[in-house]
């Protein structure tokens, strides 16, 4: 199982990486002229190619953020291996859940 | 008296330079004890060419004689004389006092990461477990009735497995890993050094299996690549380099035997 966590975790970061620099551009962007709901709504309302980049956002940080905070709880403390692991699954369930009902909620 | 170099040989058991002055005096700190101890002084003479490990064998013929420490060839092959030298580990048969002496101040205790037995010595055990964990024992895939393996000095594979070898099995790499510290389960830089050698070695008939066990849990996908293993290694080696092929070799997959 662990050469897998590792390659879903370095693909993972692969996938990220630009999107992390993408997403604080359009951030520094999008505040230029004030930020309001409305600004970011009509943005993001009815265009898949935001909802396809953010969707593989929220998927890229469901599985890279589960599986580095069960590499940190696993060295830092004497936590049960498999309640560190049960913690991180759901740790990524909740970060999938949350994500994909904030981005369905602003296309 | 037999004058050779810099060196007065006085008897059988006596083969030590003059001291330097005759108040010239080292303050040596030696760990005694196990795991619960105390740093002890002692003022050792000091002399124009002596190693931490003749000051600790000089501590231990004519003041201490029941100081326990470890070595045997005294010439940096057996890996057998490791210690900590003044907060770092060293192979003290080849670390000239010039080297780490601070301020006349030298202080001498066990490796790090490993159970204490008595004063310097400790228990390499769970080192050597730990190159099993690694999937180290070598497994050969011929018979003695068979020609030897035809293999090229200067293929990639052989040269990558080369780069591996000539380990003295001395643990200062193991001693010097901080992974290690927070995380003695992990298999250790030594460990997953020879599983590098065995995964690009074509005669071994169990690469796959090597490959699996050094990925496996606590094996190289644990290692932070802080570099404490090669910055140690008393002979040069680059345990950490072998660790990221290891960790390159889960998307590239083994590498194929040359043709």
């Amino acid at each position: 199982m662990n050469r897998y966590l590792f390659i879903a975790q370095r693909v993972s970061a692969m996938i990220l990486a630009p999107l992390v620099i993408i997403h604080l551009g359009l951030i520094l962007y999008a505040v230029s002229d004030g930020l309001s709901g409305a600004e970011i709504l009509s943005r993001t309302r009815g265009s898949w190619a935001w909802a396809s980049f953010y969707f593989a956002f929220v998927l890229s940080v469901a599985v890279h953020a589960p599986i580095g905070i069960r590499n940190i709880l696993k060295e830092w403390t004497s936590m049960n291996q498999s309640i560190i692991n049960g913690f991180c699954l759901l740790f990524g369930l909740m970060l999938l859940l949350l994500g994909i009902r904030a981005v369905t909620s602003v296309v | 008296m037999l004058q050779l170099h810099n060196t007065v040989i006085h008897g059988q058991d006596k083969l030590m330079t003059e001291p330097k002055t005759k108040d010239s005096h080292l303050s040596v700190n030696v760990w005694r004890g196990g795991d619960e101890g105390e740093l002890v002084n002692y003022q050792v003479p000091a002399r124009e060419n002596q190693t931490v490990l003749d000051v600790i064998t000089e501590i231990q013929r004519f003041q201490q004689p029941d100081l326990a420490y470890r070595f045997a060839c005294r010439v940096g092959v057996c890996g057998s004389c490791a210690m900590t030298v003044n907060g770092l580990p060293r192979w003290t048969c080849r670390t000239h006092i010039k080297k780490v002496v601070d301020n006349g101040q030298l202080t001498v205790e066990p490796l790090r990461n490993l159970p204490r037995i008595k004063d310097l010595v400790c228990d390499l055990e769970p080192f050597i477990d730990t190159w099993k964990k690694a999937g180290a024992p070598f497994s050969g895939s011929r018979t003695r009735y068979d020609p030897p393996a035809n293999i090229k000095p200067d293929s990639p594979l052989r040269q990558a497995a080369d780069a591996g070898l000539q380990c003295i099995n001395c643990a200062v790499c193991y001693s010097a890993c901080d992974v290690v510290h927070w995380n003695r389960d992990y298999v250790g830089p030594a460990a997953l050094n020879r599983a590098w050698t065995l995964v690009n070695d074509v005669r071994h008939a169990k690469r796959q299996e090597t490959f699996e066990k050094a990925f496996s849990e606590n094996g190289c996908q644990s290692c932070h690549s802080h570099g404490n293993c090669t910055r140690h290694c008393p002979i040069q080696l680059n345990p950490s380099e072998s660790i990221t092929g290891l960790k390159k070799m889960v998307f590239k997959g083994l590498p194929k035997e040359d043709k």
